[in-house]
């Protein structure tokens, strides 16, 4: 099959349109909105449902009501705009139906700018709306993995009824890469179980809410996410490896941050220093398990984030402190450049570690004496 | 309508209903409003192919009373919802049921984009004036001088604003293909109100566009009456600063006969 | 000679806010201090002859608790 040059918003559109998306709803913003424009041409064409919303809020939740439909559908939007649609996905999670939401993600907070950053890693990963549940979290690191992460996305969503988000920045929304695209498949629209979409004649009325108003059966409800969140750490931990058989030291990063630090890695190991690199592609469920095992063989972790150290702090509750921790950031909209992560890499590589120190006020240190 | 009536039966429970009483207090309209909603859908036969959206407030709870598929939106975000699920489902009947905190204060956008946009649904919108599920607050609807728990001195209109009417300022939308206000406060009024809910889903089946049906309404726990004393409040007070009618009749929706 | 009618009314709905009393044509409908309903509301109940059955009860019963019948003579109406 051929390769194609993609731009990666429009490819996250493309890609959706060939899983089956019956219906996007989305509301303009920068890095995203190719993804919305690209749509508002390609589902009309297709008979699908396209629709320019009034606000975030508007558009998660008719992404809510189609969702309560059955159908497969999406929303995609940027940081200030994934924060508006916090309360829907909260009301989505909470009702345990199915929904995609793209975010590709910008320098924060507040308006922030418009350049890449991963400073919502926490606001995705450890929830974001209220109350106590658990968002499948993807993070991709080219156009080709945002492709394939949109095309899974939809299946896990269905799969565990549940929100699927993936999180990416404005440099691979916007860059364009070669690319393969998946076969379009055909809309199948199943008959789930719990779908309100009319009785006719067939069956008992359904209601999809979101509220229990005894607390024993929210508590029910809350042990039936995690339970089914227990399934999903079981199953569905992804991530890549690079270099690890030997390595004594890894880099942690996610994203652009770990395409950046594969670059740095690569320029390490050609100074024969044994470094390797671990992504992981499901930020949530976090890959605990690998890094627990790395821990055992390696001297030291180096976490490259473009934020203040957010998944840090996931990789430390796998460390348990057996092993130093290092941590390097870019904020702000600011990506790092392999050369500093290279030089963060030699640091790591020539220095003595300690187990004592707190790795983002090392960090933090560094910048500011800079 | 003309009919026999076998058995002698003149008026029952409508099959639209379930069995469930409703948590309404005693002689709140917001159950004459249920009423008429689910004998409207089940004169058209379109109960099986009808999704009714709640509201956060008093009808938090309507998913319970309606025979119908139902799904429960967050606060003031019912038009938005309805949209995704007509959209992906044009040929079923997509209804929302708000109150005046919900449709005129934190649901104003929804409102007035999916009435912008001509949606294809029905919105049964309760006029009472204020904030009934969380105890009696100051509403966008609230008379002048009102008194509730959060203007306890009465509706200040120099600090707190004017009421919305929403009937009238949805009517200026061209998306809009019915929007009428109408009351409960007697029989002879709650036969038009029915009358006007009709139209209003066979607006939406006629692909007409918008509608939306204002009903004035009463609180009486809230307002401190007796359920009678609350109807008397609506015709007296509420009437004149929320005047009855047709504010937007398309000429679509006039063609509508029943 | 009005046509004849009456009413049944549900325990399990009515919750005696009288807007059926007060909207009674007939004026015969009160609230009937002698029962409670199980949720402890005095039901509405018709105390005297009068009832045509012309449904108004009905029509103002915001818990659809009200039935209505009539003796059949000839075509009548149904409630609105």
């Amino acid at each position: 099959m051929t390769r194609e040059l993609w731009k990666g918003n429009e490819a996250i559109a493309e890609a959706a349109v060939r899983a089956g998306l019956e219906a996007y709803f989305g509301y303009p913003i920068t890095p995203q909105t190719e993804v919305l424009e690209y749509l508002s041409r390609r589902m009309p064409e297709l008979g699908r449902t396209f629709l320019q919303a009034e606000s975030e809020l508007g558009a998660i939740n008719m992404v809510y009501g189609a969702a309560c439909a059955g159908v497969r559908v999406m929303s995609t939007s940027s940081s200030p705009g994934v924060s508006l649609m916090m309360e829907g996905l909260s009301y989505i999670a909470g009702t345990e139906i199915p929904a995609v939401l793209v975010n590709v993600m910008r320098g924060g907070p507040g308006l922030g700018n418009i350049a890449p950053s991963q400073a919502d890693y926490s606001h995705a990963v450890h929830g974001g709306g209220h109350g106590d549940y658990f968002p499948i979290v993807l993070a991709p690191a080219s156009v080709q993995e945002a492709i394939d992460l949109t095309v899974l996305s939809f299946d896990l969503a269905e799969k565990y009824r549940s929100i699927c988000m993936i999180i990416l920045d404005g440099s691979i929304g916007q860059m364009m890469e070669p690319i393969q695209m998946p076969e379009m498949k055909p809309i199948q629209r199943k008959d789930w179980e719990w779908a309100t979409n009319g009785k006719m004649g067939k069956r008992e009325r359904r209601i999809l809410t979101s509220i229990y108003l005894d607390p024993y059966a929210e508590e029910v409800t809350n042990l039936r996410l995690l339970e089914r969140w227990k399934h999903i750490q079981q199953d569905e931990v992804r991530y890549k490896e690079y270099f690890l058989d030997d390595a004594e030291f890894v880099v942690i990063g996610f994203g652009t941050a770990g395409r950046v630090a594969l670059s740095a890695v690569r320029a390490a190991r050609a100074q024969g220093i044994k470094v390797g690199l671990l992504r992981p592609v499901t930020v949530s469920p976090f890959p605990h398990k690998v890094i627990d095992e790395l821990v055992q063989r390696v001297q030291g972790l180096l976490v490259v984030e473009m934020n203040t150290g957010q998944m840090l702090e996931d990789v430390r509750l796998s460390v348990k402190g057996r092993v130093p921790v290092e941590f390097y950031g870019r904020l702000g909209g600011v990506v790092p450049f392999p050369d500093e992560v290279l030089s963060e890499i030699q640091r790591v590589a020539s220095s003595r570690l300690s187990l004592e120190v707190n790795p983002r006020e090392e960090w933090f240190e560094r910048m500011m004496a800079h | 309508m003309v009919t026999t009536a076998p058995n002698n039966l003149v008026y029952e429970r409508p099959e639209g209903f379930t069995d469930t009483p409703t948590h309404y207090c005693p002689g709140c309209t917001h159950g004459v409003a249920h009423r008429l909603v689910a004998e409207v859908l089940e004169e058209m036969g379109v109960l099986d192919k009808t999704i009714g959206v709640a509201p956060v407030g008093c009808a938090v709870f309507a998913y319970n009373y309606f025979e119908t598929d139902f799904v429960e939106a967050p606060h003031g975000r019912a038009p938005a919802m309805a949209t995704g699920i007509k959209r992906v489902m044009p040929e079923r009947v997509v209804f929302t049921y708000q109150g005046d905190g919900d449709l005129a204060s934190i649901g104003m956008g929804e409102i007035v984009h999916a009435a912008a946009r001509g949606e294809n649904i029905t919105v049964i919108f309760i006029n009472n004036a204020n904030y009934g599920m969380t105890g009696g607050q100051m509403a966008p609807t609230t008379l002048p001088g009102m008194k509730t728990t959060s203007s306890p001195n009465g509706r200040d209109v120099e600090t707190q604003g004017y009421p919305i009417r929403v009937s009238e300022m949805l009517s200026t939308l061209d998306g809009a293909g019915y929007v009428v206000r109408r009351s409960l406060h007697d029989p002879k009024n709650i036969r038009l109100a029915k009358k006007a809910i009709r139209i209003a889903f066979e607006t939406q089946i006629r692909g007409l566009g918008f509608s939306l049906v204002e009903l004035l309404s009463t609180c009486p726990v809230n307002w401190n009456m007796k359920p009678v004393d609350a109807l008397k409040f609506v015709e007296e007070k509420m009437v004149p600063y929320f005047p009855l009618g047709d504010y937007k009749l398309s000429a679509g929706a006039a063609q509508i006969k029943i | 000679m009005p046509a004849k009618g009456w009413i049944e009314v549900s325990d399990l709905y009515c919750k005696g806010c009288e807007l059926c009393i007060s909207a009674c044509p007939q004026e015969v409908m009160e609230l009937d201090m002698s029962r409670l309903t199980p949720k402890g509301y005095h039901p509405a109940h018709i105390f005297t002859d009068g009832c045509t059955g012309c449904a108004i009860c009905a029509i103002v019963c915001p818990d659809a608790a009200i039935t209505v019948y009539r003796e059949v003579t000839k075509a009548v109406p149904t409630a609105a």
